[in-house]
């Protein structure tokens, strides 16, 4: 097996093995139906098991270093290579991809969205799968390139086949426009926009590569972030260039303002549309941010710093304030998720081993929670027919073990110690008093104190949430209906959830014994020091 | 930067001269399996939440058990402590940030060992009794498994080496607490409560994290002795930022040990069972702010780190003891008197650790914890006997309730501070430790707390004269059938009036120092003024001032008062309704110009519901969501809307003048559109039109660059 990872076949194959499984799906015929679960629950799960034994191989003393890689020529006119490997910043993240489209796939056995279609909905997943762990695993920026956008489309028809079919009324143009198509579109053009500046800020940064080093153009990720380090790439190219690379990751985390397609997104998406946009493709921003931004272009990471770090904690007071103004659970979390994205790019800002280190851990935190809580908020809409929590009430007697996830899961949404959210907020809010050296402290002190506030706020809408779907007397509309508590499926793909979170709240090391030396030489390399 | 170094040298030469070492040993593997502590009921709380329904009582065996192993361990702890010292730390590791170590751990000295010991054994009592109160609870499993999870939270709290595990014992104790006050959660009022309690506690967890981050960033560790240790070797920048960040953890404190003005939980966290009231306010949740403090306390006792934070705490403790104080007076219901009783309580012990007074502090947590809650478990078996909290609704229960009775007057004796109860020592000690503040060191802040000190004793006494009276003498005015509790709920009480009656003994000036010596047994030198003998003059003053206080709430509200209903029937359900209402008006002590003030709790809960709470909630949330819908988004969705039209026009005007992108783009478009005609009904044009105008920013986009 270790010559089989160390040959590169292995990470090939897990970002490959969807790809392979949405075309054996394509051959099925749509009537028959098991064999399109099984082969779908197949593929994601050796996936994932190969992800877990990736996870075992791994060598944890050279964390920093790029394993199980492949570097094979691609499109030699350009110098684009299939270049992919893994170090510890990556590993979390792919992990935590194959695992919620595992999850997703054992949702979906008896959680089919309308217009019932098993066959697209999982080619279209998986090839979103294989997109997501792409991007993770690419350290060629035309392949990142590609991957990121290969997550698009698949999400777009997601959203847009399956989504919300209610009425969005859009203020100020005034249209009134079905949610689905609005919000697909929506998340289809920001994104598309943004990825457009990328490619730009990309191809800036190969015909710049040209002028250092050995004079050949590259667009390798290792090779950039070696001359970022010895400071290439920088005075007002430099300025640009980040202006490009923030647009396009920034659009995906997303930060304020750039966000507004995520409300609209994660509510018209299907379930598991909603889990896999909250818990991985947000996390494309926010890893391009650690992976490429910060590394190629360190000079430029700390003039941005403060521009960062302002929207930031902007996203984390506004996106919390949105949240005690929603009605719609959905949105609710959806909302939410600005907020915590928010301190994960906080961390990142402070461009200290602490920040980074808790952005990571906020982003692996995230997505198991925010993922739970979007499973559990698809099972209550899939129930209850409505979204809106005035109607809700009382779901601890009737389905109380739907109410107890809930809880669990709001609880850990709000940073609760010993589950898996405290650590991303604590240790940003930690890294925030001391930035790197030469940031200007007064404002990041103040940012710290002000996200502080956040978690403050962060506390009210979902206690608020709570108060209005798990507590109080059923209203007579529910107490009738005979609601279902929590099934088999849902508890298979929850439970695993419910155990990270815990796990990781418990004991960081999980994820921080991989990223924490990966960070430690990605800071000093860029930044010269800790 | 000289300056720094010269004023740590001083501080250095200063522990040296006023600080013995001590001699301590590592407690052997008495403290090596400490852990077991916190650990035995974190575990046993998920057991009883998954087994416990199949298990033998039901939960309530398993969480009793659990109580019973840390009383019998803490007891353990204590008395080898007493032989011979016990210091001992030890840390696991659980990840590595930066240069940062974050830690699980256990400490085993004196502070932490009393911790263990009150939680233990006063736990244990109150989870003995609550098998009688909660019998019949539609949730009687849950109860016990969130109660155990309660204590375990403060066990984890209080068994912290660093920053890190006591913000987490600190949060569990909080999201505990909010399930057990919303433990009748039908009620929208008790979610209320514990939303409160909650939302109350997270403002001031968030100033304990800013504390926590700045202490443990000047010092580069989250380890408390460590960031001691580097504090005197002059490794910390502590002098620097010591004042914020000791403000910060203070305030922190203050929202869990409910001081003035984060005071707002308490009295509504009465919504939860009794037991749960009765263990909060003795051994765990609000003493957490004292302990915090005292663990702090090597960091707190020197000016030159904290600055004058020991005068901003005596401050908010003599305030918050008066303040809290005279709420209890106006109060009917029986719980919230000894709600608002705890509060001012604790203002003496935070005010102690302000006038430098640690021993003082915490042997009066130590008596408090015992004579609270054996006041609060008397007060649960009333409210189990006539159905209601509100003390106009009782009436005459001495005869009904002769245990109860004794006991709650224990209790009482203890809390008002008769000799030789346990509240008069401590107490007094507390006194003593002012007056010797106020002496050495003659400031405003100083006297303030000596007066203030001695008018709270008078305050205590009088409405617990008032409890008294109008509980225990004069007519049944309720409508239940009273009766004595069944002997699971009495022999706790039997056990805690004894300990209400006996602990003050173990420090006696000059006399016994036992408990002197347990809690100063710290790795890290606690400094502090000791008294060889009691201030007899202070007793001299202060206990006649106790008793004229008692002998005037009695006059006010005892039976033989003119001013009270005196029919001596003693019968049940025999007084009439006009009687009642006559009678209830009376009981109510209402002082003009005060009483609307105390009625309405200074007003300053509405200051919060009104100043905060519902603007944030209302009108800043909806504008932030308006502004988001309206002005943020606006330019995405205006953006599309030109995009639209200007396709449109470019198409009308020259199909064969646009160029390939334009071309290859609608074409691309137009194949998904066909595509997904499959699937959506109607609105193809309008969605078709829509992805065109997003192909056209794409396209404009390469234009530009």
């Amino acid at each position: 097996m270790q010559e089989f990872f160390d040959s590169g076949w292995g990470l090939s194959l897990i970002v490959f093995l969807p790809l392979v499984g949405a075309l054996v799906l394509a051959l099925i015929p749509r009537r028959f139906e098991a064999g399109i679960k099984w082969t779908a629950l197949i593929t994601t799960g050796v996936t994932l098991v190969l992800a877990g034994i990736m996870v075992l191989l791994f060598d944890y003393s050279a964390t920093a270093e790029f394993q199980f890689g492949a570097d094979l020529s691609w499109i030699e006119t350009i110098n684009a290579n299939f270049h992919i490997g893994v170090d510890g910043i990556s590993l979390p993240m792919v992990v935590l991809s194959t695992l919620i489209m595992f999850l997703s796939v054992i949702y979906s056995w008896d959680h089919w969205p309308e217009p019932h279609n098993p066959k697209l909905l999982m080619m279209l997943a998986m090839l979103l799968a294989t997109g997501m762990t792409g991007t993770f695993v690419a350290l060629d920026l035309i392949l990142f390139f590609v991957f990121f956008e290969v997550v698009l489309l698949p999400m777009y028809f997601m959203i847009g086949i399956w989504g919300d079919t209610g009425i969005r009324k859009v203020p100020v143009v005034n249209w009134e426009i079905e949610m689905r198509l609005y919000a697909s579109i929506k998340f289809f053009l920001f994104t598309l926009a943004g990825s457009a500046f990328m490619l730009l800020g990309f191809l800036a940064l190969y015909f710049a590569s040209g002028d250092y080093g050995e004079g050949i153009r590259t667009f390798d990720i290792v090779e950039l972030s070696a001359l970022g380090a010895t400071g290439a790439f920088v005075g007002t190219f430099g300025f640009w260039v980040f202006a490009a690379l923030f647009a396009g990751f920034a659009v995906k985390v997303p930060m304020w303002p750039l966000h507004t397609w995520l409300p609209d997104a994660h509510t018209a998406a299907p379930t598991i549309g909603s889990v896999i946009l909250a818990a991985v493709l947000l996390k494309l921003g926010t890893y391009g941010f650690i992976r490429i931004a910060l590394p190629i272009l360190p000079g430029e990471a700390r003039n941005w710093a403060w521009f960062i770090g302002v929207l930031a904690v902007i996203g984390i007071i506004y996106g919390s304030l949105a949240c005690l103004a929603q009605s719609d659970v959905k949105r609710l979390i959806a909302y939410s998720s600005v907020g915590h994205m928010g301190f994960v790019m906080l961390g990142i800002a402070t461009l200290t081993a602490i920040g980074i280190n808790a952005a990571i851990i906020g982003m692996v935190a995230h997505g198991l929670i925010t993922g739970l809580l979007f499973f559990v908020a698809g099972s209550m809409a899939h129930r209850y027919h409505t979204r809106e929590m005035p109607r809700m009430g009382g779901q601890m007697t009737l389905m109380p073990r739907m109410g107890v996830v809930l809880g669990l899961a709001a609880m850990a949404s709000l940073g609760l110690p010993a589950l898996a959210g405290f650590w991303g907020e604590f240790m940003s809010l930690l890294a925030s008093f001391n930035p790197l050296p030469g940031l200007s402290t007064s404002l990041f002190r103040t940012l710290m104190v002000t996200a502080a506030v956040g978690t403050v706020l962060t506390a009210g809408y979902m206690l608020w949430m709570l108060r209005s779907v798990n507590f109080g007397k059923p209203s007579g509309e529910w107490v009738s209906a005979q609601l279902k508590d929590v099934g088999t499926y849902e508890w298979i793909a929850w439970a695993p959830l419910v155990l990270l979170i815990i796990a990781i709240g418990l004991y960081p090391k999980i994820v921080f014994g991989a990223t924490n030396d990966a960070v430690i030489n990605l800071v000093t390399s860029a930044f010269g020091g800790g | 930067m000289p300056a720094v170094v010269a004023e740590l040298s001083r501080v250095a030469v200063f522990l040296q001269e006023n600080v013995e070492q001590i001699d301590a040993g590592d407690g052997g593997w008495l403290a090596a399996y400490a852990w077991l502590i916190p650990v035995v009921p974190m575990i046993v709380a998920f057991l009883i939440l998954f087994f416990g329904k199949y298990s033998p009582w039901k939960g309530w065996g398993m969480a009793t058990a659990a109580l019973g192993f840390v009383a019998v361990y803490g007891t353990a702890l204590a008395v080898a402590n007493l032989r011979d010292g016990i210091i001992a730390e030890f840390s696991v590791n659980i990840g590595d940030v930066g240069t940062f170590a974050i830690e699980w751990g256990w400490v085993v000295d004196g502070l932490s060992i009393l911790m263990f010991f009150l939680v233990g054994v006063v736990g244990f009592l109150v989870f003995v009794y609550a098998n009688g109160y909660m019998k019949g609870d539609a949730r009687y499993t849950w109860f016990f498994a969130s109660f155990t999870l309660f204590a375990g939270g403060m066990l984890v709290l209080v068994s912290a080496p660093n920053f890190i595990q006591l913000i987490v014992g600190w949060e569990l104790v909080g999201v505990s607490s909010y399930l057990l006050i919303g433990h009748y959660w039908e009620d929208m009022d008790n979610i209320d409560a514990a939303n409160k309690a909650f939302m109350t506690n997270k403002v001031a967890d968030a100033a304990l994290f800013i504390g926590a981050v700045i202490m443990s960033l000047s010092a580069g560790t989250f380890q408390f002795s460590e960031i001691f240790t580097r504090m005197i070797d002059g490794q910390t920048v502590l002098a620097q930022f010591g004042f914020w960040a000791g403000l910060a953890i203070f305030i922190g404190a203050m929202g869990k040990s409910a001081q003035f003005p984060f005071h707002v939980w308490l009295p509504d966290a009465m919504a939860g069972p009794t037991p749960v009231s009765a263990l909060m306010h003795a051994a765990t949740m609000v003493t957490a702010g004292v302990y915090l403090i005292a663990r702090l306390f090597p960091f707190y006792q020197l000016p030159e780190f904290s600055g004058s934070m020991r005068t901003i705490i005596v401050v908010v403790g003599a305030v918050t003891l008066l303040f809290m104080g005279l709420l209890a007076i106006v109060q009917d219901d029986i719980k919230r008197v000894l709600a608002y009783s705890t509060v001012s309580q604790l203002g003496y012990m935070v005010a102690a650790l302000g006038v430098g007074a640690y021993t003082a502090g915490l042997f009066h947590l130590f008596t408090h914890a015992f004579f609270k809650a054996l006041l609060f478990l008397a007060a649960g078996s009333i409210i189990h006997a006539v159905h209601s909290n509100n003390m106009s609704d009782m009436g005459g229960l001495r005869k009904y309730m002769p245990v109860t009775f004794w006991t709650f007057l224990i209790g009482t004796a203890a809390l008002v501070g008769i000799f030789p109860f346990a509240g008069f020592w401590s107490k007094d000690e507390i006194i003593a430790s002012a007056y010797f503040n106020a002496s050495n060191n003659p400031e405003f802040a100083a006297w303030f707390m000596v007066v203030l000190s001695i008018v709270g004793a008078f305050i205590t006494a009088f409405y617990m004269a008032r409890v008294v009276s109008l509980t225990f003498f004069g007519t049944y005015l309720g409508d239940a059938k009273p009766h004595e509790s069944p002997a699971i709920m009495t022999v706790p009480l039997v056990a805690l009036a004894a300990a209400a009656t006996t602990a003050g003994l173990l420090n006696i000036p000059g006399l016994t120092e036992v408990f002197t010596e347990w809690v100063t047994t710290r790795a890290f030198p606690i400094v502090e003024h000791h008294f060889t003998e009691p201030e007899y003059f202070l007793i001299a003053i202060v206990t006649p001032v106790v008793l004229l206080s008692l002998f005037i709430g009695w006059r006010l509200f005892g039976p033989s008062s003119e001013l009270h209903y005196t029919s001596t029937s003693g019968e049940a359900a025999d007084v009439s309704a006009p009687e009642r209402s006559v009678a209830v008006e009376r009981d109510t002590f209402r002082i003009p110009v005060l009483y609307p003030l105390l009625e309405n709790k200074y007003y300053i809960d509405d200051l919060y519901m009104n100043g905060i709470v519902r603007p944030t909630m209302g009108p800043i949330a909806d504008a932030t969501l308006w502004v988001d819908m309206n002005v943020v988004d606006a330019v995405p969705n205006l953006t599309a809307g030109v995009a639209k039209h200007a396709a449109a026009a470019v198409g009308v005007i020259d199909d064969n003048a646009v160029d390939g992108v334009y071309n290859v783009a609608g074409a691309t478009t137009g194949a998904i559109g066909g595509f997904l005609r499959q699937f959506f009904p109607g609105r193809v044009q309008q969605y078709v039109a829509l992805s065109f105008a997003g192909v056209v920013i794409f396209a404009a986009l390469f234009v530009i660059f």
